[in-house]
């Protein structure tokens, strides 16, 4: 196995940042670390470069003890997340640093880098503005330059510390097909981290969503968004709505409605339901289901959003077909059935 | 809001009053005094004033002046990137006592800056009794004037590098580290430059104080003309033999030093301003 992350255990004080994180990464893999703040996946990444030691735990690449390895030789590139640019330096020589700081052996001719400068500026697509300071580039140009130079040490992993957080939100999007295809075309091991999870759904080949310093769930974009494993993965991975509810067997009943169950571990007895906004039903009149009064309807979208208020207090959000809120008014009554659920009460 | 509403503008006699404030203020505190120091030098002429610099003593105390100004200043530029480094990228026990100690030389007396050295080394202090029996003499020597000087202007380089490099973190120095480059490299290469204009201020502000020191330097040198006075004594020992424009001549030397100073700083500051803009981003 190309990375071999096991049972990294590191403490910041008393405070535990990592409990023992295992994780193996494919060769030429594109893994997120997805997770809220102060889930360690920062702390993870600046392990594996090397700024950051861990108490315990080792990292191998290709069998080789990384942690062994001082920071500089581990030739591990990583784009900081505010990019940390030499703001004295041209975005050249940015790019430059690291083949300008090899070992006088190993150092390549100044038209050697010269060149390379060049081709680097080409793949980031910021051919002809090497002469500018960093100061004088755009955000997204930041950015790119940061890559190519973390890129001209000829890395063998690649590691992105929230590389679309400085960004406003189209840029961020044009970014995200860029650096897939970047990464098709390097064919190098990446690991990003975020906090965003449409970003690591939409960009990863796999996901490792972390909670409190330790690992939560490790699976493809599908598996993790259809199969959670936890309600905690089910509530980070999209919006949802949750039910109190009792379980029978496979039914979960909420409000005196029967709902199958699709998903969860669970035992009989009380728990609560999860859902996506948009597997709910909505009914008029009297029956089963949990009743709320309608506060808002939003029909600027894809499909319809429905602003309720719920009888027993607290809001919801319901996703519904456009025609099926059209006839729907601020105040109107309802009953709110998911389609399915899932429940985790064991 | 631009700067000209209506609802911003102060009244005209407002600001008058603050112009001229400011302009007499200076005036009378800064710039007449200064005027003087050259007026009274030059008053029996340029052969007067060029007769004052003839006198060995003179000669003397100009070059234990710039030598011991080297001296402190290579010292405290030292001292000054080593605490500031350690302060704004290590955590560790003490800091923010170390941080607290800096000033203190800003805030306590001159005088006293020199007297605890004679308390220290002087033949009745601390380690007296050691340095008379090994033959070493520290008070009314050099070394004396070098140590009060530096302990004098200790803050300067520091003062002006602590705030910079807190501010500016350790991520740059991180990054050179992934890139490949060892200690002394990323020092040379992203750390200096970085920090060069604040360096630069505080060598300057510490070379002025360093030549100007008074106080602390008058405790630890026993004013010997020609071996340990350095030229604010010098000045003092002449105005106290009524050589005023000798005194005055010395004194008008010592008071272009901290102009040149001064104007170095604006030239390079005007030579460097696209360069000073265009990294002062974030």
């Amino acid at each position: 196995m190309p990375l071999d992350i096991s049972n990294i255990v590191k403490h910041f004080g008393r405070y535990p940042a990592l409990k023992g994180v295992s994780l193996l990464a494919e060769d030429g893999e594109f893994l997120a670390l997805l997770g809220p703040s102060g889930s360690g996946k920062t702390t993870l990444l600046r392990v594996i470069a090397g700024l950051d030691t861990p108490d315990s735990g080792a990292v191998r690449f290709r069998g080789e003890d990384l942690l062994a390895k001082p920071v500089r030789e581990r030739r591990i590139g990583l784009v900081f997340q505010h990019y940390a640019l030499f703001r004295h330096m041209t975005a050249a020589q940015n790019i430059a640093f690291g083949m300008r700081a090899r070992k006088k052996g190993e150092r390549p001719s100044s038209a050697q880098i010269k060149t390379r400068v060049e081709e680097l500026l080409d793949l980031v697509q910021l051919s002809g503005l090497g002469r500018r300071y960093p100061a004088q580039l755009s955000g997204g140009q930041r950015q790119r330059v940061a890559l190519a130079r973390a890129l001209a040490i000829e890395p063998k992993i690649l590691l992105l510390d929230e590389p679309f957080g400085a960004l406003d939100a189209k840029v961020r999007r044009e970014l995200r097909r860029w650096l897939r295809d970047l990464h098709e075309r390097t064919g190098l091991t990446t690991i990003f981290v975020t906090h965003d999870q449409e970003e690591a759904l939409d960009l990863a080949d796999r996901v490792a969503l972390l909670k409190d310093g330790g690992l939560e769930q490790v699976g493809t974009p599908e598996e993790l968004y259809h199969e959670p494993t936890s309600a905690f993965v089910f509530d980070f991975l999209g919006d949802s709505v949750a039910f109190d509810c009792t379980v029978n067997g496979n039914i979960a009943v909420i409000a005196g409605a029967p709902v199958p169950i699709v998903g969860g571990a669970y035992n009989d007895g009380g728990g609560v339901a999860h859902a996506r906004p948009d597997q709910l039903d909505i009914a008029l009149g009297e029956g089963p289901g949990v009743p709320v009064h309608v506060r808002n309807v939003i029909l600027a979208g894809p499909d319809a959003r429905l602003d309720c208020a719920l009888d027993s207090g607290g809001a919801m959000d319901v996703r519904v077909p456009i025609e099926d809120a059209a006839k729907l008014a601020p105040r109107d009554r309802l009953r709110i059935v998911p389609r399915t659920v899932r429940v985790w009460n064991q | 809001m631009s700067r000209d509403s209506p609802a911003r503008r102060d009244p005209p006699w407002f600001a008058a009053l603050l112009i001229a404030v400011t302009l007499l203020y200076m005036a009378a505190i800064l710039l007449l005094p200064l005027i003087t120091v050259f007026a009274e030098a030059l008053r029996k002429g340029l052969d007067a004033y060029a007769q004052a610099f003839a006198d060995p003593d003179a000669q003397a105390a100009i070059r234990l002046t710039l030598g011991v100004a080297a001296i402190s200043v290579l010292l405290n530029t030292v001292f000054g990137l080593a605490a500031a480094w350690a302060i704004a990228k290590f955590e560790f026990w003490g800091k923010s006592a170390v941080m607290t100690l800096i000033d203190l030389p800003f805030s306590i007396s001159p005088v006293i800056s020199g007297l605890v050295f004679v308390l220290l080394y002087g033949i009745n202090g601390w380690f007296g009794p050691w340095l008379d029996a090994n033959n070493i003499q520290i008070i009314f020597t050099f070394t004396g004037i070098v140590l009060a000087t530096t302990l004098v202007t200790l803050p300067f380089v520091a003062r002006e590098l602590i705030p910079l490099m807190q501010e500016q973190g350790a991520d740059e120095e991180a990054a050179a580290a992934t890139l490949g480059a060892g200690g002394w490299r990323t020092f040379f290469l992203v750390t200096i430059p970085n920090v060069k204009w604040a360096l630069m201020y505080g060598v300057l502000l510490c070379t002025a104080r360093a030549m100007g020191e008074f106080g602390a330097v008058a405790v630890v040198s026993g004013h010997i003309r020609g071996e340990t006075a350095t030229m604010p004594l010098y000045v003092e020992i002449l105005y106290n033999e009524y050589s005023f424009s000798a005194a005055f001549a010395v004194a008008s030397l010592l008071a272009l030093f901290a102009l040149v100073t001064l104007a170095v700083k604006t030239l390079l500051e005007m030579r460097f301003a696209e360069e000073l803009s265009i990294q002062r981003w974030r």
